[in-house]
Order: structure tokens, then C-alpha cells, then sequence
């Protein structure tokens, strides 16, 4: 079947089998930082961002994302720039496998929620899993981020 | 000493940011998509054997390309083992054998043009089975009837005390002193059984593997693995190709934690491309990882510790009955850690002691190499009878311990004699017993509306490599510019080892971590390394490279001399230039490497190979603050402080994120990852839906110190951190819940069930 | 793995009725437990064009839409007034936020999966559920009917007399429950779920009377007694029989307290 969809803000039109994934239409369409981690929906490795929305990529029929808008780690650099050099000076990302998803759903939270808590963080991510880090360091990086970021607010206009 | 600018701080991963920006990293990422599927058809049977099989109609799928039995296969049995060779793990394997001896052993090898045609080829294979009775109970396999490795050509390569005519993989018994008349004499003796399950390392990328035929002929293996060496040998004696046809090479890896330092899923493709000569992949899918990986040896521990009313201990008697499962991979040397890295702790006073184990074979998914190795077993077990030793005598457990512990230049019996030479572990209890406020924490405390809050402690140890057999190698070449480049055939798995071992050449050249460029593992290009594993990279490796900088220093002199006209002595080395002692001249490493490109005869490339007689073991303490609920059971990790002596810690922060991550992942044993069998011995935990490792919302708040020794044999006095740290959190938990519930969880993982059920049982008395 | 032939994104309700009368038809809901099943079928039945993701109050109570996400449930804040925080509670641990993104309420209620939290937490509620063409029928009856070849378009949840609250068991925060129970206390009496049994969630009132005095700490935990003693439980992988019937015991105890502290 025929779908067209906005990847990364770039309009696509393909030929697919109804029953694609959407995480093996975009890894075939220029995205492999979307991972697979598990077939159970438990993992959190294959997050996209659908119509803004944070979704299991695993989970979603690439026909289901006709016409809708589709957003990946690759279309999202800047914004992830923004804070990852943060989680890097943690030593957080470790093996680096899981780090698309959390980044994508980090994403995500920092525009619903601009000045998350803690437990704030904790619970927008607890569908992230990752076995190297411990978690800690992850949440120490977006919370270094988040200070800076206050820290950079609060400064007078020069 | 001079003081250090690189080594010992907390330098950024040089791969940090491409990786948390999703740049292509990983097999999967990196190798060609278009190539061969490969799919392996798994037994549904513990025990059978394959009466016929046939493979016409998967065939005619169209796009199936080859369909392989046990009859394509070479007849040579081989070990999965990332290990030196000899292995100690008996050969037992075959790529395929007419015995199936689990439910996901491989029956049949499939290879099709795309994932639709082979997964309906799988559907389409027909077998016969003879069904027979499996071996599921570690406890009757020894000298059971019924063999899980009748055949003849099952070969034991080292004295492990294996025999597959009783099902035993491997059985030994070592001994300090007389440890029956120490426990006859002893005023109190702790004797129970504790019990540990085959816990999956749950790494997040499967195993995966992508193969080729190169344009020289060769077979070419990318695959995430922590042993490109190892696994090109064992790929060329289950093949029966020579080694020098074979070229391994790993790119990123997605987390290994031990699971890939076995052959787990390179095999298959490449059978397939030799046999095609196309290329191939195969991806493990989550459910193969977790029925058909190589998980933590499922253990069962009789302590008894013997001590006096004053708190001596004076004999430790460890009994160990690990379970193999199908196959011998890691059997023969896992088990010995649970002795030799638990009761070395207790070097104190210990009068005698005992280490006995037995390695069995069963018909469940075979175990390998998980972090701890052995040592998380044997720490649970021994942790928690120390605790209850202290609960009986009514003694602080942290007092104990320190009356008890091994300290600093005392001779280890139990750890083949080696001296602690470096070994901060009294200050490590100090330090935590300070940061955890331990005193005020420990009392139970009543927080209302049923819950209450408690405390537990732990120690560990585990080793640095494995002593008189881990080889490390480094590399290192000077470049245009000045840069270096750095070969190691040890593998970054995520725990930054590319990085540490940078820091320790910008160290030891004395330039920038960014002039260092780092590049491994590959078998044709690295310099020999046994692999990650065994806690080995920092220590071993990281001596190799200071060494192998050592060398280039003197061929920088060497080559400097002939352009300043004078001797290699009347030189000295800068860091960014070779200049004369008196001063008078001197040649920049810049220009240096350009002359190295000229007309030049003296190599800057020079690699140092190392190897160490001893083992030096890291030290660590871990403090536990759970609340209880005493109406459900539930039992929720609110605070986990740990100390660690590494050694020197190379990068602080990569040292303290792998404690962190071993923290998390002990805390998962301790009371989540659990593995149950039906009647069939099939696994029912085969998802991450039902075996559940922890999210962010089970780990409390993790806080990590380090209190450093020196360790004289490891680069710049640094040891390991690598495994240690998944140690502590079963007995600290353990012995938190059971100071909460009065009920002493000796199986893991501790559900709330078990807490529950163990305290009503309790209140009936 | 799941695989099919054809993908239609129905254009009516009548169409989705049309296809899914076929037995080798299927309709999606979030999809996250159908792409689990091994299983190959002709058509997939898409609703997501139809306007079913719509959360709507009417004089009477709410009317959500099967295609509503449970996270959009989570975030509600009328949904949150009506159940005390409780619709939240029941949905939060589910998986992750990604997770809850995809799973709707239509698909929850139509599996009627015995770990259902969401199953619970409407059943104490008293919701009924809409049918293209069965119409409306208690979610209370709903639970224990074969799965029919009909459209579930609507769940309907009355406006709330009293005060309710829900409490669950898990062994890890994300997992499966090992027990769920949702008490709702109002004029007319007790409704008190519980599910995880892990059979699908049962409902129980108070025909015994023992808590026709208030909720007091007494009262409260007898009702315990008497749910753990009126209702059915199993054992599996996360918890025994004896366990959950234990359990029982403390969770509907200390919902109708909560209930009680709430007001």
C-alpha cells in the first residue's frame, strides 16, 4: 500500500507492506538511531515523536502514520544538542544503545514540562529502561542542564 | 610523583556524543541491510533427539536460500567460551547436533533473501522428534541415569574434575587448615543454604552478527562482541577452517556485562556464509536472548560459618552446586568465585576454611559469564551469613566486619595466597558508615500505617584479569601533527575503556586526550588481547599501554637524535617536543612525524604486551535504606550509599556510573529478576514484559565514593571496577528486609511474596 | 509477530462493523498486545479516523471515546475531580509514557485482560460501554461476555456520588499488577473491584451490610475479610493465590479508608 507521511520534516511517500512497523519503516528510511530493544513494548528504545507525540515506534503500523508527522532522533539534533552534552560530562551514556529513546522522550518532557522535578523526571521516563547507567547519572545530566539553563534565565540582560 | 593531569579525572567518552545523538554505531547500523537473513528453529523439548527432519517445504518458500541440520555440520565439539585457550570449558558443543538438550537449543539453521520468507520457513520445517526424559533438577544430576552428554567425543581439555558419564561439567575441593575441628570448636556455627537463579545480563542490544566474504577470500565476522580474539579461534574449530582465513572485528556495543564474551550467535551466520559465500545477518530477537543466551550460573551455597561469642570468625565452609545448564561455557572456573572471592574477605581471623563445589550438567539454557562471575553467588551467600551472625549475636554487623575483615599486607589463603597489597576496604566501611549515617540508619523505625524503615550492609571483592593467564596488549604510533594513534584489542563495551586507556597515554606522552585517537577491537589489526572480560582492561591492558609508551618514548629519542645530531642519552622526551638536556636545541613532535614519513628507518610504533602474576582484588562496602510494608510485603530501596577501592579511579566519572550501573543491576537480582521453569523445563520469563529488570522508579537515590589504594602492579596504581560493584546490593537487601520483617529471604530474588508469606509463617509460630 | 494482509483505515462506523463480522478480521486498538500475538489475519480494522479519541462531560457523567489514550486519561482533569485522583492512579504505572501514548481505553476494556487496571478501576466506577450495534451494556456484564464481533465506541462513566480511590500491588513499578482494587463509596453503597486475581477483575458490593455503619478502621478491615473471602483468586508467575488473597485483605482495607480520609 501507499502512505505518505512527514519524516523529520521531510515529505515521504512509499510503497509499503500493510502490516511495516513504523520502527522498521524509518530505520529503512534514514534513522537508524531508532532502536529495538525488545517485542514487548517494554523497553522504550524505539521512541519517536508522532505528531509531537512520544510513541513506541515498535508498537505503531507505518500505515497508521499516514499523513501524520513523524520525528525522529536525526530531526532532532539541535534540540537534543541542547542537553546531552550535559548527560556526557556524567559519563551516562555508557553503551549508548538505549540513548536515542531516552533522549527522544527527554525531549519530549522538556516541552511538556519545561522545569520538571525529579520524580517528575523519574516517572516521564520510567518507560526508558537502561542497564548500564543506573539511571542516576542520567537524571544528574538533565538536572546539571536544567540548573544551567536557570542559571543562563536569570542572568540580567546584558 | 609528579602530579597527574589526564588520569584521574573525569574526561568526557570520546564516542559520548555521537552516541547520545543516535549516530550509526552498531551492527545493526553499520553493516550492509541488504544480506541474507538468518533464523535459527529452536527445540520446543528439554531432552530429545531429532528422529528426522525435512526440510523440503520450508525450501520452497520463495526467497529461502539454505536450510542446514545437524547433518551439514562438522562432528568436532568445540566450547561457546570466551576463553584463553585451553579453555576450561569442556568441548561439548557441535554447530548443531541430532541431541537437543533444551527447550531453544538450535535444531536447523535457515537463510532466505528477507525476514518474511525465513520466519515462514521456520513454520514450515518438519521434525521428529524422539522425546526424552530431561534433566531438570541440579540437585539429581549428579550420577543421574540419564546423561546430558553421552557422546564419546565430549572432551575436558584442562584437570576441571569434569565427566560427562555423571553429568559433572566440573568438581573440586580446596582447603586451609581443619575446618570440622575449628567448627566443633567454634561457640556458634551459621549453617544454611542460599539460593541463586540464572539472571539474564538483559544487555539492550541482543546478540547480533553480520557476516561476509571479504575480497581476499577470508570470512569477515562484525559482531558485537567483547573477544574478537577468542572468537576467531572458536569460530575456526567449529567450522574447521584455519585462523587465517577468519577476520573478527567489533563496532560499538550495545552492553555486554559478560553475555558476549561467549560465542552466543556468531556461529550461525557465519556457517551460512561460508557455506554461500554471501553475506548475512542475524539478530537475536529478545525472546532467543532470554531462552537461548548465556545467563549468570544459577547457584546454590551451604555456608557454615563458625565463630566464637566475641565475634571471631574463625571457619568458613563453602559448598557450591552450580548449574550449567546444557553446556560447560564459563562452568569449570564461575563456580570457583564464589568461594575464593567471598571468604578472602574474612582473612581477619579465619582459622580454617573449606571450598568444595560441584558443576552440573542440566537440560535447561547453558549459563556463561554474567559480571560477578561467580563472586555475586558467593557474596550473597556469605554476606548474609556473616549478617546473620551478627542478628544472633546481637552485634552491630558493621563492628563485625570490621573486627573480621582483610586488611592491608595480610596474606589472602583462600585467594591462592595472594597478598593484599592494596586494599582500602576498612577505610571503604568507614567511610560509608559516615556517609550512610549508619547509626542513626540502622535501627529499625517505625514510620506508621504498617511500614517500617531498615538497614543492611555488605562487602565485596572480585579480582583485577585473571592472574597468569589475561593478555593485554597496546599499540601506539605517532602521526602527522604529533597525534597518536592507539590499537587495543581490548573492547569497549560502554564502559569507556577506549577513553581510560587515552587518558592513559595523553598521560604518559604528556599531551591532550584529543591528540589520542583509539581504534579496536579487530583481530587482523589490534594487538592481541584476551578481550573485556574478568575485570581485566584497566589493569592488564591499561599496564600494556603505559608500557608500550614507554617504548615510543625512546624511538621519539632515537629518531630525534638523528635529526639533532647526537645522542639518544642527551635527550629527553616533553610531550610535544624531544629537546636536549643542556637545552641547546630541540625537535617538535610535529616535526618529528613528518620526518618519521621520510626517508626514515627507525619505526615510532611501538607495542608492549603484558600479563600479571597476581590478581589484585577491588574492594567494596554497600549500605541499603529499604522501607518495608508489613501488610504487603513490598519492599521499596529508598537510599543506596556505596565505597570503592579500585585502586586509583583512571575517570572518576565512568568508575562511578559503572557503579551506579552495577548497583541497579544487583538490585534487580536482589528483588525483581527472577526465572521460573513449567514441568517441560521451558523458561517463562522469556520477555522484558515478564522478566522485569529495574526502571528508574525501583532504585532509590544511589550515592558512590571512592577511597583509593595503590595498587603496585596496575597502571598508575589502579586495579578494577568492572564487576565488583554488582555485589553488594543481594546481601545488603537481604539483610535490610530481614532487620524489617525478622524473615531472612535466602532465595533471591525477594518478592514481596516471600517477605509476606515468611512473616505470617513466622506469626503462627 | 502479527501479520496481515490488508490495513483499512475505516471511513464509518458502519464500515468498521462491516469488516470486522469476518473471523479472519481483527480491529486495532493501540495495537501494543495484538502485535504480540503470533497470528496472521486478513484485515486490520483501523478506528483512529473516526473521532473516537474524544473525552466528552454530559449532564450525566463523561463520555470517552475508545480511541482515547490512557495517558490523555491520566492528564484529565475532570476525569481526576470525578474519581479523586484515582483515574491517574490506575493507569500511571503502566508501562511508560510512550506506552500509554498508544493503549486506549476501547482496546483496554474491549481485551478485558485480567491484569487490566483499567478494567478495575471502570468497573467500580459503573461505566457502561457502547456498542455500534449491541448498545449500551454495563461494563459489569461487558466483563464476563464472549468477545463479540462489534465495534466499541464509546465507554460512558456516570457522575460519582461519593468518593473512590485505587490502590495496586506491584512487585516492580512498571510491571504487571500482582493485585488491583478500586473501591468506590458513595449514598447507594459499596462497588469495589478487584482485579489482577489474576483473572479479570470481579466486582463486589456490600451485601452483608458491613459497612452500612461508615468506614471506620473496624469496618473497614472486615470488609477486607469478607472481599478476600467472596472473591476468586488464582496463582502465576507474580504472586500466589494465598498470597493475593492475603493481599486482598490490606488493599480494599486501606481503598475504603483512603476513601474515607478523602472526604
Amino acid at each position: 500500500m501507499e502512505i505518505q507521511l512527514t519524516l523529520n520534516g521531510r515529505p515521504v511517500r512509499a510503497s509499503i507492506e500493510p502490516d511495516t512497523l513504523l520502527i522498521d519503516f524509518v530505520r529503512a528510511h534514514g534513522c537508524p538511531s531508532v532502536k529495538r530493544g525488545c517485542e514487548t513494548a517494554n523497553c522504550g528504545l524505539c521512541t519517536v515523536l508522532m505528531d509531537g507525540v512520544p510513541v513506541l515506534s515498535c508498537s505503531v503500523l507505518a500505515a497508521r502514520a499516514d499523513g501524520h508527522s513523524v520525528q525522529t532522533l536525526e530531526g532532532l539534533q539541535a534540540e537534543a544538542e541542547e542537553f546531552v552534552s550535559f548527560i556526557a560530562d556524567q559519563g551516562a551514556e555508557q553503551c549508548g544503545f538505549c540513548n536515542p529513546g531516552y533522549v527522544m522522550n527527554t525531549i519530549a518532557l522538556l516541552r511538556e514540562n519545561p522545569d520538571p522535578t525529579d520524580d517528575e523526571i523519574r516517572a516521564y521516563l520510567a518507560g526508558n529502561l537502561c542497564r548500564c547507567s543506573g539511571y542516576e547519572g542520567q537524571l544528574r545530566g538533565i538536572r546539571a542542564f536544567l540548573n544551567a539553563k536557570k542559571a543562563k534565565e536569570a542572568e540580567p540582560n546584558a | 610523583m609528579p602530579e597527574l593531569k589526564t588520569v584521574g579525572k573525569p574526561a568526557r567518552k570520546k564516542d559520548a556524543m555521537n552516541l547520545l545523538l543516535g549516530k550509526p554505531a552498531f551492527v545493526s547500523d553499520v553493516t550492509p541491510r541488504d544480506c541474507l537473513v538468518v533464523k535459527i528453529l529452536r527445540s520446543p523439548h528439554a531432552h530429545a533427539l531429532i528422529r528426522s527432519i525435512d526440510t523440503t517445504l520450508a525450501m520452497k518458500v520463495p526467497g529461502m536460500v539454505a536450510v542446514y541440520t545437524y547433518k551439514d555440520v562438522p562432528n568436532h565439539r568445540y566450547t561457546n567460551a570466551g576463553q584463553t585457550y585451553p579453555e576450561p570449558s569442556p568441548h561439548d558443543r557441535l554447530i548443531l547436533d541430532q541431541r537437543l538438550r533444551f527447550v531453544g537449543d538450535a535444531v536447523a539453521i535457515l537463510a532466505g533473501e528477507t525476514e518474511q520468507a525465513v520466519a515462514k520457513a521456520l513454520k514450515l520445517v518438519k521434525v521428529d522428534y524422539e522425546v526424552l526424559t530431561p534433566v531438570l533438577d541440579p540437585h539429581t544430576a549428579k550420577d543421574n541415569p540419564i546423561l546430558v552428554h553421552p557422546e564419546d567425543n565430549w572432551e575436558s581439555l584442562c584437570p576441571v574434575g569434569a565427566d560427562n558419564k555423571r553429568n559433572l561439567c566440573a568438581s573440586e575441593t580446596t582447603s586451609d587448615g581443619d575446618v570440622e575441628a575449628v567448627l566443633a570448636d567454634c561457640d556458634i556455627v551459621i549453617d544454611h543454604v542460599w539460593h541463586t537463579k540464572p539472571c539474564q545480563q538483559a544487555m539492550m542490544e541482543t546478540f547480533r552478527t553480520y557476516t561476509e566474504i571479504d575480497p581476499f577470500g577470508r570470512l569477515h565476522v562484525i559482531s558485537s562482541t567483547q573477544i574478537v580474539f577468542h572468537l576467531r579461534r572458536i569460530l575456526s574449530i567449529a567450522l574447521g577452517i584455519p585462523k587465517s582465513k577468519i577476520h573478527v572485528e567489533k563496532p560499538r556495543i550495545g552492553g555486554g556485562f559478560g553475555a558476549k564474551q561467549t560465542m552466543v550467535a556468531e556461529i550461525y551466520p557465519a556457517f551460512v556464509t561460508w557455506k554461500t559465500g554471501r553475506a548475512a545477518r542475524l539478530v537475536y530477537t529478545r525472546q532467543e536472548c532470554q531462552t537461548a543466551g548465556s545467563p549468570r550460573h544459577e547457584m546454590e551455597l551451604h555456608v557454615r560459618l563458625g565463630a566464637n561469642k566475641d565475634g571471631k570468625i574463625r571457619a568458613l565452609d563453602v559448598y557450591t552446586l552450580s548449574n550449567t545448564g546444557a553446556y560447560s561455557e564459563h562452568g569449570p572456573t564461575t563456580v570457583g568465585l564464589s568461594g575464593h572471592k567471598s571468604i578472602p574477605l574474612y582473612t581477619g581471623g579465619l582459622e580454617a576454611f573449606r571450598f568444595a563445589y560441584d558443576v552440573v550438567y542440566t537440560n535447561v539454557q547453558a549459563a556463561g559469564a554474567y559480571r560477578g562471575y561467580g563472586a555475586t553467588q558467593g557474596i550473597f551467600a556469605v554476606e548474609s551469613a556473616v549478617n546473620e551472625l551478627a542478628e544472633r549475636l546481637g552485634v552491630d554487623p558493621v563492628a563485625l566486619r570490621e573486627q573480621n575483615m582483610v586488611r592491608e599486607g595480610m596474606t589472602m589463603p583462600a585467594y591462592y595466597n595472594e597478598v593484599a597489597n592494596a586494599c582500602a576496604l576498612d577505610r571503604c566501611m568507614a567511610r560509608c558508615k559516615e556517609l550512610f549515617d549508619w547509626d542513626a540508619r540502622f535501627p529499625v523505625r517505625d514510620m506508621g500505617n504498617g511500614k517500617v524503615r531498615a538497614a543492611g550492609v555488605a562487602m565485596a571483592m572480585q579480582g583485577s584479569g585473571i592472574s597468569g593467564v589475561d593478555v593485554g596488549s597496546a599499540t601506539i604510533k605517532l602521526s602527522d601533527d604529533g597525534f597518536y594513534n592507539l590499537s587495543i584489542g581490548a573492547a569497549d563495551m560502554g564502559t569507556g575503556c577506549d577513553t581510560i586507556l587515552a587518558q592513559m597515554v595523553a598521560e604518559c606522552m604528556d599531551c591532550d586526550l584529543d591528540n589520542v585517537a583509539v581504534s579496536g577491537a579487530d583481530s587482523d589489526t589490534s594487538p592481541y588481547d584476551s578481550g573485556s572480560y574478568a575485570s581485566s582492561t584497566t589493569y592488564v591492558t591499561g599496564k600494556a599501554v603505559e608500557q608500550a609508551c614507554e617504548k615510543l618514548k625512546n624511538q621519539l629519542c632515537t629518531l630525534a637524535a638523528e635529526a639533532l645530531g647526537c645522542q639518544p642519552e642527551e635527550l629527553e622526551f616533553t610531550g610535544k617536543a624531544v629537546r636536549r638536556l643542556d637545552g641547546t636545541a630541540e625537535i617538535s613532535l610535529a616535526d618529528l612525524a613528518t620526518r618519521s614519513m621520510c626517508s626514515n628507518t627507525t619505526a615510532v610504533q611501538a607495542t608492549a604486551t603484558h600479563s600479571s602474576p597476581v590478581s589484585p582484588p577491588p574492594f567494596m562496602v554497600g549500605m541499603v535504606e529499604i522501607e518495608l510494608d508489613k501488610e504487603t510485603g513490598a519492599v521499596t530501596v529508598l537510599d543506596y550509599k556505596a565505597v570503592v577501592d579500585c585502586g586509583t579511579p583512571i575517570n572518576p566519572n565512568l568508575a562511578r556510573v559503572q557503579t551506579e550501573g552495577g548497583i541497579v543491576q544487583g538490585i534487580g537480582m536482589a528483588l525483581f529478576e527472577d526465572v521460573h521453569y513449567t514441568p517441560e523445563g521451558k523458561i517463562l520469563e522469556d520477555s522484558l514484559m515478564q522478566y522485569k529488570i529495574p526502571t528508574r522508579l525501583d532504585m532509590g537515590h544511589l550515592q558512590v565514593e571512592f577511597e583509593s589504594s595503590y595498587e603496585p602492579t596496575g597502571p598508575f596504581g589502579a586495579k578494577s571496577i568492572g564487576e565488583i560493584v554488582i555485589n553488594t546490593p543481594s546481601p545488603a537487601i537481604a539483610h535490610a528486609v530481614a532487620r524489617a520483617s525478622g524473615v531472612w529471604v535466602r532465595e533471591l530474588p525477594i518478592t514481596p511474596e516471600k517477605v509476606l508469606m515468611g512473616m505470617l509463617e513466622k506469626a503462627e509460630g | 509477530m502479527l501479520t496481515f494482509k490488508q490495513y483499512v483505515r475505516a471511513q464509518s462506523l458502519d464500515e468498521a462493523y462491516a469488516l470486522c463480522q469476518k473471523r479472519s478480521n481483527l480491529v486495532l486498538g493501540g495495537m501494543l498486545w495484538l502485535k504480540m500475538q503470533d497470528r496472521t489475519v486478513n484485515t486490520v480494522i483501523d478506528l483512529s479516523g473516526l473521532g473516537l479519541d474524544q473525552i466528552e462531560q454530559t449532564p450525566e457523567g463523561w463520555r470517552i471515546g475508545a480511541m482515547v489514550p490512557l495517558r490523555a486519561l491520566e492528564k484529565h482533569s475532570g476525569l481526576a475531580a470525578l474519581t479523586n485522583g484515582a483515574m491517574a492512579e490506575s493507569v500511571r504505572h503502566i508501562v511508560g509514557v510512550q506506552f500509554r501514548n498508544l493503549a486506549t481505553v476501547g482496546g483496554s476494556l474491549y481485551g478485558r485482560f485480567g491484569f487490566s487496571d483499567v478494567l478495575t478501576l471502570f468497573l467500580a466506577l459503573g461505566a457502561v460501554v457502547h456498542l455500534h450495534h449491541g448498545g449500551d451494556i454495563p461494563l459489569a456484564e461487558y466483563v464476563n461476555q464472549p468477545y463479540e464481533r462489534d465495534i466499541l465506541t464509546h465507554v460512558f462513566v456516570p457522575n460519582q456520588t461519593g468518593r473512590m480511590a485505587y490502590i495496586a500491588q506491584r512487585n516492580q513499578a512498571t510491571d504487571f499488577p500482582v493485585l488491583t482494587c478500586a473501591v468506590a463509596v458513595g449514598p447507594e453503597g459499596v462497588r469495589c473491584a478487584i482485579g489482577a486475581r489474576p483473572m479479570k477483575a470481579a466486582l463486589l458490593t456490600d451485601e452483608a451490610g458491613i459497612l452500612a455503619g461508615g468506614i471506620t478502621p473496624e469496618s473497614a478491615a472486615a470488609y477486607g475479610e469478607y472481599a478476600a473471602e467472596h472473591t476468586a483468586f488464582g496463582s502465576n508467575l507474580r504472586g500466589s493465590a494465598d498470597y493475593r488473597r492475603a493481599l486482598c485483605k490490606v488493599l480494599v482495607r486501606r481503598a475504603l479508608l483512603a476513601c474515607k480520609e478523602d472526604a
